[in-house]
């Protein structure tokens, strides 16, 4: 009934489709109508950050956006983190053997935004407060981030080695 | 050692064989729940598909105190996509009262020992007549989506009629003050006085005494996932399955039942994946989306958001303290006053859960023989507050340890050194502390070693060092600060947790257990337990939490209680069926079960190895039917269904130690580094111990500098959103140094745990109000409040420096 358009864009490599009203949210689209509900929704007024989505490359809030925006773009979800047989990235590995993720609700926000700086080359990775700044627009109530910061250096100690 | 014995310490569990040393227990594994949780395929409520899934909506009062003089919901109810709209009315003898579980659930020992008065004061699902908090549910929309839901609450007509509001605990008390229930005479809930040893006698003797005003603030426990709850009717049975984000599955279906008048049986609730609690709460939508399904014979989901999240989904803390001490010249604390209020909002669900909590822990680490508590739950119109994470601990661990500092402050000795003149001794344990803890039974203290513990955390923060710095710093023209808190935590709360393992007939283990973890990472740490056990490796294990299909009677995961709890569940219920596999592989082998060794997943004869039978094959034999080769008499299938019923609660602690540097221009606090010991018994896994550490302390920070629930004078919700309500990110939080005294394995319980998920939470407040005050020693800064912002602390400093100027 209500006015409903066509949507197309690259999900994690794969050209997908499916209509969403002007007002729908980029995160509700991802969610309910393409099935990928790994992108949380922690606050839906862009605080959080558990919504982060890749957009070209370049990481936005989904909840900030509206689906029709994303027309034509290349998106990266959580989903799309991990090799096409399964294997977890040296990030997903990195959270995993340092304990950077407890209930894991912000873990999909953290794991795109930082897979974001680790492209960047990890600017200042070494340095902690540079490290905690960057990591600053994402929550997370349960780890206290020390294993969070833990993993992205572990992470990027590993992308250096075999890059 | 030839120290007296726990004198709760069991003899043994009746019945039960000895349980195997720890193997997997101990070891930093790898979580088996990250794997889902890493690639976007762990399944929330929110994530759940369910066909022909219709939305519900919460419309909330914008009023804090309000008579409800009518509602008008037809232009709503014909808005588009719009399927129902329901308000009290629609409830009336269909929805049966909240269900005061905490109240009808209090220990009869307690009741009987301290007597406290507990007023009923049950809370509706929707409003009927008075709204008594902004963020109360009036009434609920289900639509095809969640949009056209939202849409549809703008259309429901309230006429409210505003009514003088209560927002100050303090003036809730006084003559002519409105009464939020005109039913209970006034708007005191709860009250309770405990008494230990002679407090006047001491007060009469005390060479000094001073007196103290000290609050913290109300915070909310902002777990990342917000409630959300999704019912599916069968509506030919009358029956529903129910996915709570909540810890309490087996709560949730009690509620359910009574409420709704279904069967136990003919509910089913199921704990998804969870992004957190923190705390707990059985919150009005618990019951309304079930009511609402049953009612459609419709799927039905409602999403909690982050504005209705943070008006209503628990609140905690808002306690006021006014403290009196008696204390010696050395420093000695002799006895102490304390008269409280909790601020419980509206309504209190929880009876004396957290103000007994509170007198329970506020002598802490201290040997004070002789206290008076009074404790007053208070209702005002603001949302119902919860226990979160350090449950009334927090709170008075700031007051003690203020106080201490106070004294300190008065004799011009070191804080620390009157800490430690204060602290229990060792050689003093197991220490009975002259009182009750909530569940009757009298308190006595685990064996531990305080003293050591403060030692060993000054001495990884390098405290002598420190002090060094500061003078230097000082001289620089530098505030840097260092303050120290302690605790005890009473932790594996009863009455019970239960555990079924089972073996199936590929040799696969489940673990089926109440306890809800959301984040605990219970699926690690109890296949551990089991896999030791029953002789087989973790990732053999799989551990199912929080399915009230799986497990006939639950409590859930809160309270620092789950390792305790569970854990011990899990174990011994694993070291019965041990026998059973070892009894039925005898029969097997044809060799007696004392030859016998269960390991690597099969059974051999001791010194034959070829001689074996693997779980699998044992788990076939014990199979009913023609080819089951049991012993004689034995009951076929490989399960044991075992309860724990713990003696009382385990008592962990620990010690927290802060540096900070305080900008006296600004106000602002920088935490340099922080540092915790903690007494936690026997570790199942450090990493995860660590873990949960760092999270407590990071929420603690949050308490202590950034984090609180305003409302103004009419008692208007001021913090709706993340930009006004500040959570710590990582800049906020410092590296903390997390140390374990691992020398004190709980004496209540066969594998040695003490719980740990709260104490980390505990201490943050109390040692950075002391560093911030540390800090600014040569402006004689007095902390009595919780959260500090930069705005607060910069009104002391400069209250402070034109003290300074006029004397
Ligand atoms: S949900 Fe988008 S930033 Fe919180
Ligand atoms: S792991 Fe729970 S919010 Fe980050």
């Amino acid at each position: 009934m209500a006015d409903r358009r066509p949507i197309t864009l690259r999900v994690n490599g794969q050209e997908l489709s499916g209509s969403a009203e002007p007002r729908m949210t980029l995160a509700d689209f991802l969610r309910d109508e393409l099935g990928l509900t790994g992108t949380h929704l922690g606050c839906e007024h862009g605080v959080c950050g558990a919504c982060t989505v890749l957009m070209d490359g370049r990481s936005v809030r989904s909840c900030l956006m509206f689906a029709v925006q994303a027309e034509g773009h290349e998106l990266t979800t959580v989903e799309g983190l991990a090799a096409p047989d399964g294997s977890l990235s040296p990030l997903q590995e990195a959270f995993s053997t340092n304990h950077a993720l407890q209930c894991g609700f912000c873990t999909p926000g953290f794991l795109i935004a930082v897979t974001e700086y680790l492209a960047e080359g990890a600017p200042g990775v070494d340095d902690e407060a540079t490290l905690r700044a960057r990591l600053s627009g994402n929550l997370c109530r349960c780890t206290g981030y020390q294993n969070i910061v833990t993993a992205v250096r572990d992470a990027a100690e590993r992308m250096r080695r075999s890059p | 050692m030839s120290d007296p014995a726990h004198p709760y310490a069991p003899a043994g569990e009746p019945g039960s064989p000895p349980v195997r040393p720890a193997n997997y227990v101990g070891q930093r594994l790898r979580r088996k729940e990250d794997a889902r949780l890493l690639t976007g395929r762990a399944t929330h409520v929110a994530d759940l598909r369910i066909p022909g899934l219709l939305h519900a909506a919460v419309l909330r009062s914008p009023f804090a105190h309000a008579r409800i003089a009518g509602i008008e919901t037809e232009a709503a109810a014909a808005a588009a996509g719009v399927v129902r709209v329901v308000t009290a009315r629609d409830l009336e003898g269909r929805v049966g009262p909240f269900v005061e579980a905490a109240r009808s659930e209090i220990s009869p020992l307690l009741n009987e020992k301290i007597g406290p008065t507990l007023k009923s004061c049950p809370m509706p699902v929707l409003a009927a007549d008075r709204v008594l908090w902004v963020g109360q549910p009036v009434a609920a929309i289900v639509a095809t989506d969640r949009y056209r839901a939202e849409d549809a609450l703008e259309l429901v007509q309230v006429d409210y009629e505003p009514l003088p509001p209560v927002s100050d605990p303090e003036r809730a008390l006084e003559p002519g003050a409105p009464v939020l229930h005109p039913e209970l005479g006034d708007n005191v809930q709860t009250s309770f006085v405990v008494s230990v040893g002679d407090v006047d006698g001491a007060f009469a003797r005390a060479e000094r005494t001073l007196s103290a005003r000290l609050v913290m603030g109300r915070t909310a426990a902002n777990a990342m996932e917000t409630r959300g709850v999704a019912a599916v009717p069968d509506a030919g049975r009358d029956e529903l399955t129910v996915w709570d984000a909540n810890a309490r599955p087996h709560l949730v279906r009690t509620f359910i039942c009574e409420m709704l008048g279904m069967p136990a049986d003919s509910v089913r609730v199921i704990g998804p994946d969870m992004g957190g609690s923190f705390g707990t709460g059985m919150f009005p939508e618990d019951v309304l989306i079930a009511f609402l399904a049953r009612e459609l014979g419709r799927p039905v989901r409602w999403i909690e958001d982050r504005r209705e999240n943070l008006s209503n989904t628990r609140h905690a803390r808002d306690q006021i303290h006014q403290v009196e001490v008696a204390f010696d010249g050395d420093g000695r604390i002799l006895a102490l006053k304390d008269r409280y209020l909790i601020d419980a909002g509206a309504y209190n669900n929880y009876a004396i859960t957290v103000s007994y909590n509170s007198a329970a822990h506020l002598r802490g680490q201290f040997a004070i023989d002789h206290m008076r508590v009074e404790a007053l739950s208070v209702l005002t119109n603001k949302a119902p507050v919860t226990p979160v994470r350090g449950a009334g601990r927090p709170e008075v661990v700031f007051v003690m340890d203020r106080i201490v500092d106070l004294v300190a402050t008065e004799l011009g000795l070191d804080p620390v050194e009157v800490r430690r003149r204060n602290l229990i001794r060792p050689e003093q344990m197991p220490y009975p502390m002259g009182m009750p803890y909530r569940d009757g039974v009298d308190i006595v203290y685990d064996r531990a070693d305080f003293p050591g513990q403060l030692n060993r955390a000054l001495q990884m923060f390098g405290y002598e060092e420190f002090r060094r710095e500061q003078a230097a710093a000082r001289d620089a023209g530098r505030r840097i600060g260092v303050g120290v808190s302690s605790y005890v935590e009473g932790s594996g709360y009863g009455p019970y947790e239960g555990a079924v393992v089972r073996i199936d007939p590929r040799g696969h283990v489940t673990v089926a257990t109440g306890a809800k973890p959301h984040g605990q990472s219970l699926e690690t740490t109890l296949a551990q337990i089991c896999a030791d056990q029953l002789g087989v490796t973790p990732d053999d294990v799989t551990v199912r939490a929080g399915d009230t299909a799986l497990i006939a009677h639950g409590i859930g995961t809160f309270a620092s209680r789950s390792a305790v709890t569970a854990g011990t569940a899990v174990g011994v219920a694993a070291a019965r069926l041990r026998e059973k596999v070892l009894a039925v592989a005898a029969e097997l082998l044809e060799i007696h079960p004392s030859d016998l060794d269960l390991d690597h997943g099969a059974v051999a004869a001791r010194g034959a190895p070829d001689r074996r039978v693997s779980l699998a094959d044992i788990a076939r034999a014990a199979t009913p039917g023609p080819r089951a080769k049991l012993p004689p008499g034995m009951e076929p299938g490989l399960e044991v269904v075992y309860y724990y019923v713990p003696p009382t609660v385990t008592f962990a602690s620990g010690t927290h130690v802060v540096g900070v540097e305080v900008d006296e221009e600004t106000g602002f606090v920088r935490l340099l580094k922080y540092v915790t010991t903690d007494d936690c018994g026997r570790m199942l896994n450090p990493t995860i111990v660590e873990g949960q550490v760092h999270g407590g302390v990071a929420h603690g920070i949050g308490n202590a500098l950034f984090e609180e629930v305003v409302y103004d004078g009419d008692a208007q919700l001021l913090t709706g959103t993340y930009l006004d309500y500040l959570l710590p990110t990582a800049s906020d939080v410092p590296p903390i140094a997390v140390g374990h005294q691992e020398e004190f394995p709980s004496e209540l319980n066969p594998f040695g745990i003490k719980g740990v998920g709260e104490g980390g939470a505990v201490s943050p407040p109390a040692a950075i109000a002391n560093a911030i005050v540390d800090a600014l020693r040569p402006l004689r800064v007095h902390i009595d409040r919780v959260p500090i912002g930069p705005e607060g602390l910069y009104r002391l400093i400069r209250e402070a420096r034109a003290a300074s100027r006029a004397g």
